[in-house]
């Protein structure tokens, strides 16, 4: 059983929804794709298959189109036109983000299709939502990021870099939305048989996605200044990320606080005898042996604990500069603190943890008879299925299956 | 389904037994309850909820401190209803076994074994209720290698290569300024709570979804996975990454450059030849002439000296003039604004009703991060600031468990609540 078998997706092809597609479509439901006569334009995005161009070997394609059905409809044709009409007529969702005016023009809008369709869902995406006219304005990932908030929040203690923002993320964050509201509305309709309308901003999704740097704001007008590998802050705080003996960084975290911490990290020094080579190794014993809480308030203020919080931080800094991260980030674990290696995409996909939970899924191209390893679930769950059974669509794949049969 | 009858609120009908604080977790439960959910957070009396290192605090509204005035769990907990339970007492483990027999979800980010240490494992939940929907989320999940390592948001980015993907070719990893996980996480785990709802309500089964945060936040690597699988192209090599630059396609100029003033920035993308050309015309130098720049191929090959002429444009004018100028030329375009900028002078997000005014117990009126959606039917609300500690205990064992006033004074007495 799938959570949404039987729920029909109608997606309009663009590169900002096509993740959220992807979300419904790997959960069961029905997802079809629809896309001009050229194609959508996504379908030659790099990277390829082999390195080598060409029809259907773009590897960003097979990617977000996993398990979708794919047809080509003209919407600036009459016959077009009435084709998709009646295709949505048999949906349970329709999720696009078409120029913000374009299908109220094409009488296609949620007011003309809820008309025979009551029970429609209709998720719409723009970058500053439907009624604001801004939206209108040409707008890629970037400057929706540069808009909503993240990059002024990432980048380097060095200023004089730019901001620095995360690839994708802001047609991510807004197709978590899109995912999270059309979910939100099937529930209510499963009790009241009504759709509705969804209306969402892209750029709104990005400013709530921002942690501090939006309450600190709202809360006492604080602004959040940018800092290397760590959370931007109002106050400057300490380095956390580390670079370790294999060239390769680790994020440090919080350092130990605790004295079952401190025992830990004394002991692995000792064990990796690196206790000689660090002056401040008796204040991890101290630390170690500490009776009652720590008050954290008193670092700076009490000289005892000053110097127990420093040599924490000396200790992870020693053996961070004699170890490999990977080893780092394992052997700090094994004594509880909460350490991870910064990995690359490909290291984190290879690593074991990840295997053993069956992460890497293997999904049968039928046009090319091959086998190509997925990126697996986002969640684990117990019995609604998550599985990819069907690679992308081909340009009008599917048209005769599911236009002649309306 | 606690109740049948049709309400104007999407999920008015569920019941939410709630187990989550920090960000990754109470962010998931926020959406839930500002759609009407009666969210229902659990928190420990003896430790006044301080396993959420967010309950006490900063940033605060004024000068005063303490368990109930902290302004990021408020953000992250608005509409919720808050209990105590000292789990240490057998009395408040009969209370939570009565709550649970009347919730659709029990919900927690702890790490792995609390509850299940607390007698209120998975397979324990099953006996109290055989249809109760239960999803944990913790950075490496319930099952594997790593299930007993601990994590937070920038442990999380860490290890899954999203702080590695983010940052300029030789420097270090620049990483996320916040905790982009923390929020992410969390929306993993709200989708996660409606599917398994949806399962439900068309099935009539409970679930277990062991949500691991680094394995959500691996998924958005999804094509240069596939590079790696496909092709065997690492995204650790000699210039990877720049992240302000795009892969996907590829488009020159693509960055983020510097404008007059103090650390002040614009961003700019360039997608086809025709949008660089109205470009060229605005800068109108002779540089933009030069064959080096005339097609996206040569601009890719030249990008780093193309990008360098754009950063001594763009350094002449303010961020917004900047703007301005591509704007009227429909080229993609952004001032990199500051908080303060997209909260309370960029009139979108107030016009959005972004900035929800929040009405604490304690702090008063305080703003808000709302929600980026508007459902025409069933919109969201957020009128209730956070809960302070136990500030509904009495509320939810008289008005949902029938427990009389004589008994909750008892369990205050006690210490069970």
């Amino acid at each position: 059983m799938t959570a949404l078998a039987g729920i029909r997706v109608i997606e309009l092809a663009n590169e900002r929804i096509n993740y959220a597609g992807k979300l419904f479509a790997d959960m069961g439901a029905d997802v079809i794709l629809v896309e001009p006569p050229n194609g959508d334009p996504s379908r030659s995005y790099p990277p390829f298959l082999d390195n080598k161009q060409g029809p259907n070997r773009s590897l960003y394609w097979w990617h977000y189109h996993t398990n979708k059905r794919g047809v080509v409809i003209d919407l600036d044709d009459n016959n077009g036109l009435q084709q998709l009409k009646s295709l949505i007529n048999t949906a349970d969702i329709l999720l696009e983000a078409e120029p913000r005016t374009r299908l109220e023009r094409l009488g296609a809008d949620y007011k003309d299709l809820a008309k025979t369709n009551t029970g429609l869902i209709h998720i719409a995406v723009t970058t500053y939502g439907r009624k604001n006219p801004q939206s209108d304005l040409p707008a890629t990932d970037l400057t929706i990021m540069a808009a909503s908030g993240p990059p002024w929040s990432c980048g380097y203690d060095d200023h004089s870099l730019p901001p620095i923002r995360g690839p994708q993320q802001a047609f991510h964050t807004a197709s978590h939305f899109a995912v999270m509201s059309g979910l939100t509305a099937l529930l209510h309709r499963g009790i009241g048989d009504r759709g509705q309308f969804i209306d969402v901003s892209m750029t709104a999704a990005s400013n709530i996605s921002t942690e501090a740097a939006t309450y600190s704001w709202l809360v006492n007008q604080g602004t959040v200044q940018r800092q290397t590998g760590r959370h931007a802050s109002v106050q400057p705080s300490g380095e956390t990320q580390q670079l370790c003996a294999d060239g390769r960084y680790a994020n440090t975290g919080v350092p130990p606080r605790f004295p079952h911490e401190f025992k830990n990290l004394y002991d692995w020094l000792i064990e990796l005898k690196l206790d000689s080579e660090l002056p401040e190794a008796i204040f991890l014993e101290m630390g170690a042996n500490w009776e009652g809480p720590f008050e954290l308030s008193k670092i700076g203020e009490d000289d005892e604990i000053t110097a127990i919080f420093s040599a924490g931080r000396a200790a992870l800094q020693l053996i961070a500069s004699k170890v490999a991260a990977q080893d780092f980030f394992t052997g700090c674990q094994r004594a509880g603190l909460s350490v991870g290696v910064v990995n690359s995409p490909e290291e984190a996909f290879e690593d074991a943890h990840f295997k053993a939970r069956g992460y890497q899924v293997p999904v049968l191209h039928d046009d090319i008879d091959r086998e190509i390893i997925y990126p697996g679930a986002p969640y684990a769950f117990e019995k609604s299925k998550w599985s990819i059974t069907r690679r992308a669509p081909h340009l009008g794949e599917h048209n005769k299956e599911i236009l002649d049969s309306q | 389904m606690t109740e049948t009858s049709f309400s104007p609120e999407a999920l008015s009908n569920f019941r939410i037994c709630d187990f989550t604080g920090q960000l990754a977790g109470a962010g998931a439960t926020k959406w839930l309850a500002s759609f009407g959910a009666e969210v229902i957070r659990i928190e420990d009396p003896v430790r006044e909820g301080r396993w959420d290192i967010l309950r006490g605090g900063s940033p605060y509204i004024d000068d005063r401190r303490g368990i109930n005035l902290g302004g990021a769990y408020n953000n992250h907990n608005t509409e919720k209803l808050g209990i105590t339970l000292n789990l240490r007492e057998e009395k408040a483990k009969e209370i939570l076994t009565r709550l649970i027999q009347i919730s659709d979800v029990v919900s927690e980010n702890f790490a792995k074994g609390v509850l299940e240490k607390w007698g209120f494992g998975y397979e324990q939940l099953k006996q109290i209720k055989p249809d109760i929907i239960y999803v944990s989320n913790c950075g490496f999940g319930h099952i594997g290698p790593y299930s007993d390592f601990r994590t937070w948001g920038p442990i999380v980015q860490a290890v899954s290569g999203l702080t590695f993907t983010n940052g300029l070719p030789n420097e270090a990893p620049a990483g996320w300024g916040y905790s982009f996980m923390d929020h992410t996480g969390a929306y993993y785990m709200a989708i996660a709570i409606l599917l398994a709802l949806i399962h439900k309500q068309r099935t009539g089964e409970g679930q277990w979804v062991d949500l691991a945060c680094t394995e959500s936040a691996l998924s958005l690597h999804g094509p240069t996975l596939l590079d790696w699988t496909v092709n065997k192209n690492p995204t650790r090599r000699e210039g990877s990454p720049n992240s302000n630059r795009n892969k996907w396609p590829a488009m020159a100029p693509h960055g983020i450059y510097c404008s007059a003033g103090e650390d002040e920035w614009v961003a700019i993308a360039c997608r086809t030849d025709a949008e660089w050309n109205r470009l060229a015309d605005i800068i109108a130098e002779s540089w933009c002439q030069e064959t080096r720049f005339g097609t996206l191929t040569e601009r890719l090959a030249h990008q780093d000296e193309l990008d360098a002429f754009i950063g001594q444009w763009t350094r002449a004018l303010t961020k917004y003039e900047c703007e301005t100028l591509l704007q009227t030329a429909q080229i993609p375009v952004s001032a990199v604004l500051k908080p303060q900028e997209r909260i309370d002078i960029e009139p979108s997000t107030q016009n959005w009703g972004l900035w929800p005014e929040a009405t604490h117990s304690e702090m008063g009126k305080v703003r808000v991060d709302g929600q980026p959606v508007h459902l025409s039917e069933t919109d969201w609300k957020i009128t209730k600031g956070a809960p302070c500690l136990g500030e509904h205990t009495d509320d939810v064992l008289k008005r949902l468990l029938d427990y009389s006033d004589k008994e909750i004074s008892q369990f205050h007495n006690e210490g069970v609540v």
